[in-house]
Order: C-alpha cells, then sequence, then structure tokens
C-alpha cells in the first residue's frame, strides 16, 4: 500500500485520528460542533459515543484564536482596550475593566471616585445583559423557544441604557486608562433607576415560566456534576464554582474599586449540577440590581469627574515593571496580566479566561452522560466561544 | 403517604407547573406588540439619537458646512486601527514678485508675515471597514470636531462605499439643514417691510 493510499483511507483530521487510538469496540467518534448550534459559536468537541451514551469527550479548540495577545505586543497601551470588548461580547466591560485596572496599578494612577461609580453601574448592567443572554439561549438550546423572547426584550432595554454612555450595544470600548469614556447624562440614570423595579418584578416570571417548569428541572437537575474537588483542579470560578457551594467571588474576596461599599450577597448552590449553576446565575442577577441601586444612591456624592485630570493618552510609556489585575466577569475571574519595557506597546499581555477552564471540566462531567445531556452541561457553562480562543 | 406524594400529588404539581407557564404566554399573548416592525415602522427618535453609529465631523455653529478641525492629525495617531486619513492645507500659491519682495524685505530687517496654510483639512477620510467604534479619536479631539453619527439605517453594497470622505458628507448635513429649516434672520426683517 503506498502513502497515498494510506492517506486516502485515513479519516478526519489530526484530533480525529489521536483521539481514534483509544476507540473501543462497537463505539462510534462524532464530532459535536464546530458548527453545531448548542455550542454558540465554533467549539468543536470529539465524542466517543457508546448508543447514546458518551465514552470519552475531547474539546477541540481554535477555530475561533484571534491572537488578542499578540496584538496588544503590537497596539499602543490605550490602543488595546477596543480589543477587549471582541474578547467576550457578553461581559465586555469586566474585560475592560481588567486591562484598564492593570495599566492603572502599573502606572499608579488613582481614579476619581465618581469613575469608580459609573464603572460599577455600567460593569453590573452588562452583568445583567450577560447572564440574561446565556439564559434565553440555554433554555433555547434545551428546546424551548419562549424565554429567550422575555429575555431578549428586557436586554434590549438595557442595550438602550448602555449605548448612551458607551455609545455601543455590545463590544463595548468605554473604559480609559484614568475612568471611562462620557459621564452619565441623568436622563440615562434616571432611565436606569426606572429598569430596576421593572426588572424585580419580571424575575419572579422568569421563574414562573422557566425555573418551575417541570421539563426544565428534569433535564438539569444532578446532570454535569462539577464539584468542589473537580473545580479546583480544572481552575473553575464564577458561577460554575458557586455552583459547587463555595463562595468565592473576586468582588468580596480581594476587593477592588469601591466594592466594598457595597452590601450585597454571594449566591451558592451546593448541588453542584446544571440547576445549581442555573440557580446561581439567576440569583446573581437580583444581587446585580442591589449593587446598582446602591451605587446610584451614592454616585452624586462621590468626588470627581468621570475621568482623572491629565488622563493618559494612548500612546504613554507606563515604568518598566509587571502587574496583574483581577475581576468578576460574568464567567468567573477575569485576570490580566500586562508587562511594560517602558515602550509605548505593552511588552506582554496575557489574558486569563474563565471560559477556558471552565470548559475543560466539560469532558470529565459529560462521561457516563447521555448526548443530549451533554448539552445540558455545555449551557450550565455559559461558555463564549471567542472569550475561549481569546 | 411517600408513595401517595410521588406517584399522585407530584405528577399534579409538576403539570400545574406548565399550566402557570401557559398562562404566562397567554398573559403576554393578549399584550400589544413589543417588536418594531421595521420598515413600516421604526424606533423612536430618542433612541436613535444614542445610538453610536460611524464617526462623523462636526461644523463650526456659524458656518456649519466648515469642519472646527485644526488639521492636528491627534486622531490620525491615536486611531488604534488606522481609520482615519486626513491631510492638511498647502500654503496659497506665491508668484514669484511676493517671493522677492518678502526676501528684501527680510534683508531690510523688517518683519515679514507669509500667508500661512489655512487650518482647515482638504481631505478627511474615513476607512469604515476597520472602524472599531472605541471613541478614541473622539476622545482625544482638542476641538471636538469629531462625533458618533446616529446614521443607523445605512447599508452599504460594497466595501467602496464604507470609505466615506466626511468632509462631503459635513457639507450634504448642512445643505440640508438650511434647506429644511427657515432661516431666522429672514422674518424679523420681513417684519421690519411690514412695519
Amino acid at each position: 500500500m503506498s502513502a497515498y493510499q494510506n492517506m486516502d483511507q485515513m479519516t478526519g483530521d489530526f484530533y480525529t485520528q489521536k483521539f481514534e487510538a483509544a476507540k473501543q469496540d462497537g463505539t462510534l467518534i462524532i464530532n459535536m460542533g464546530p458548527q453545531h448550534p448548542s455550542t454558540h459559536g465554533v467549539l468543536r468537541i470529539v465524542i466517543e459515543v457508546d448508543g447514546e451514551y458518551i465514552v470519552r469527550a475531547e474539546p477541540v479548540l481554535g477555530y475561533l484564536h484571534r491572537m488578542h495577545e499578540k496584538m496588544g505586543e503590537v497596539q499602543t497601551w490605550g490602543g488595546f482596550i477596543p480589543n477587549m470588548g471582541r474578547v467576550d461580547y457578553g461581559h465586555a466591560m469586566a474585560w475592560n475593566w481588567a486591562y484598564v485596572g492593570a495599566v492603572e496599578k502599573l502606572m499608579g494612577i488613582e481614579v476619581p471616585e465618581r469613575a469608580q461609580y459609573l464603572r460599577v453601574i455600567m460593569t453590573e448592567l452588562n452583568r445583567l445583559t450577560s447572564h440574561l443572554l446565556w439564559w434565553g439561549a440555554y433554555i433555547l438550546d434545551l428546546g424551548a423557544f419562549t424565554p429567550i423572547m422575555y429575555a431578549f426584550d428586557d436586554r434590549e432595554m438595557l442595550l438602550d441604557i448602555l449605548q448612551r454612555p458607551s455609545a455601543s450595544r455590545l463590544t463595548y470600548s468605554n473604559f480609559r486608562v484614568g475612568g471611562v469614556q462620557m459621564d452619565m447624562d441623568d436622563k440615562c440614570i434616571e432611565l436606569i433607576k426606572a429598569f430596576i423595579p421593572h426588572f424585580r418584578d419580571r424575575l419572579p416570571m422568569y421563574h414562573d415560566l422557566v425555573t418551575e417548569n417541570i421539563i426544565l428541572r428534569r433535564r438539569i437537575e444532578d446532570i454535569g456534576i462539577i464539584d468542589q474537588d473537580m473545580c479546583r483542579r480544572y481552575g473553575c470560578t464564577g458561577p460554575v464554582l458557586r455552583g459547587a457551594g463555595v463562595a468565592y467571588d473576586v468582588r468580596r474576596s480581594e476587593p477592588y474599586s469601591v466594592y466594598d461599599r457595597f452590601d450585597f450577597e454571594i449566591p451558592t448552590q451546593d448541588s453542584a449540577c446544571s440547576a445549581g449553576r442555573y440557580h446561581v446565575r439567576i440569583a446573581e442577577m437580583e444581587q446585580s440590581l442591589r449593587i446598582i441601586e446602591q451605587a446610584l444612591e451614592q454616585l452624586p456624592g462621590a468626588e470627581g469627574s468621570h475621568i482623572v485630570d491629565k488622563a493618559p493618552k494612548p500612546a504613554m510609556k507606563p515604568p518598566v515593571g509587571e502587574a496583574y489585575f483581577a475581576v468578576e466577569g460574568a464567567r468567573g475571574k477575569i485576570g490580566i496580566y500586562v508587562a511594560s519595557d517602558g515602550t509605548k506597546t505593552p511588552y506582554r499581555v496575557k489574558l486569563r479566561a474563565p471560559g477556558f477552564s471552565n470548559m475543560n471540566a466539560f469532558a470529565e462531567a459529560a462521561t457516563g452522560t447521555i448526548l443530549a445531556d451533554a448539552v445540558a452541561i455545555l449551557g450550565s457553562l455559559d461558555l463564549i466561544i471567542p472569550e475561549l480562543d481569546r | 403517604m411517600n408513595a401517595l406524594r410521588k406517584h399522585v400529588i407530584q405528577p399534579i404539581l409538576d403539570c400545574w407547573s406548565l399550566l402557570v407557564g401557559l398562562k404566562i404566554t397567554g398573559k403576554y399573548f393578549c399584550k400589544p406588540l413589543i417588536t418594531v416592525h421595521y420598515p413600516r415602522q421604526v424606533i423612536d427618535s430618542e433612541n436613535l439619537s444614542t445610538y453610536g453609529g460611524h464617526v462623523e465631523l462636526v461644523g463650526m455653529p456659524k458656518d456649519p458646512a466648515m469642519p472646527k478641525c485644526i488639521s492636528c492629525m491627534m486622531c490620525v495617531t491615536n486611531c488604534p486601527s488606522n481609520c482615519l486619513k486626513v491631510v492638511k492645507s498647502k500654503p496659497p500659491a506665491t508668484t514669484p514678485e511676493q517671493e522677492q519682495a518678502w526676501k528684501e524685505a527680510e534683508e531690510r530687517g523688517e518683519k515679514v508675515v507669509r500667508p500661512k496654510a489655512p487650518k482647515q483639512p482638504t481631505k478627511f477620510m474615513y476607512d469604515y471597514t476597520l472602524c472599531s467604534l472605541c471613541g478614541t479619536c473622539i476622545d482625544n479631539c482638542p476641538v471636538n470636531t469629531l462625533r458618533f453619527s446616529s446614521n443607523i439605517y445605512w447599508v452599504a453594497t460594497s466595501r467602496k462605499e464604507m470609505h466615506i470622505d466626511l468632509l462631503a458628507r459635513l457639507r450634504e448635513q448642512a445643505a440640508e439643514v438650511s434647506a429644511s429649516a427657515p432661516k431666522p434672520e429672514a422674518r424679523p426683517a420681513a417684519a421690519q417691510k411690514e412695519a
């Protein structure tokens, strides 16, 4: 047999062949994705199934790799901020914050109080949009179409609010080193104040329509156990970790900005299953509303303007050194490490994406479950594929 | 008792949760539509005016067809995606006689004021295919001549159309405004005549 014929007989690419080496008899290897609707983008998972049961699963990444870290090494310090909005389209503000926070730490910039409050309000509003997007899409994955309409109704109102101080609706690049892009006008604050009671009224409806629904409960309860031990091994953070009963939240454990001034709870669930993670996110939306409410109360008394005086230009030159800054995103702990060699461009930018760690727990959690449950597990991790690949 | 709960009460509660969901769906079915049927309907102008579309130039208050731009190139140097291109004006052409006169004046030790180039740019090109709408140009403009447009319904059929000549756009906008709005000065003049 010539080498050519040998090639011809091979099926699949490198990953499939590598995966196929450990194939058992009577099983089937299938690709879930990269064009599977429930993977929300281009995540590919190679799965070995025995009948309908998953024997092994392996995520394959790289279909949406856009070399953001490398781009950081050619952009100016300020010019890298728009990239942050593109890394995670769900919770872009938190990524903005992690980056500008790291640069501010490096340069020793004190951000005015008002800017801090504006950042908190914007980030929490963005967290709500992120959780609403996840909620609608997750229920859609599980086969119910109506809830995404309600979620997008509320999300639309939030986007209308958020477009005022940031001029964007999805990929925000609103934060600047030393503050935020624009101040909030009175109309915007009025709209947020009107939105909070509106959304509080909607949450019981969400609860009645979806959370209590028996079809959903049967599909997500006790499915996809990711317990504390697994979370520690994979480095899972955010709702995945809190769903396993660990009250770890960067906003509380290492309070940054003005988060230590707010009274909020960290919702946890001990069940460690998909339903636990679901309930954590729903409860987090209520807590976000509480934080926004308190921030709006304290905003008029905050000193300073929306940006520090003599804010550095985008082509700033931070002193030689390195800094790491972590914030709590909708999916977990977002950490950004920057190193400066004293020039206009960063020497190195390292992005720590929470989704990457969370996704790796999927392979272990899905082993032994049926294929339909794999979708329920994957959705409960709230994966944003551009964030995984960066 | 447990068996009764498991096999009778729980299934009834389960079915009840579905009925609750149906009730909510029915309630919202009777409510008015919240979706906007474009193009039969459009979103309200309040929402439209806060939308941040592509970047556009702001005219001077007295002459809306002329940008406030002073060609300082801050937007061009700070743009992360290099989507702006500004060409500065050249100083007006001079004749050899003028040059000669200025040279003689300089030799005599007099101060010579040569004609300077106008501050306004001759070209302000904007490549919307590259722009990431971060607003860095707007932040760094010292004279606030840039802003986000509310051009929400704009579509282009080719990439070339996405390369916008912002100066031409500003002139068009100024012409539209002056054509549609009644001139404020005309009224008092007419009133005076009548008087």
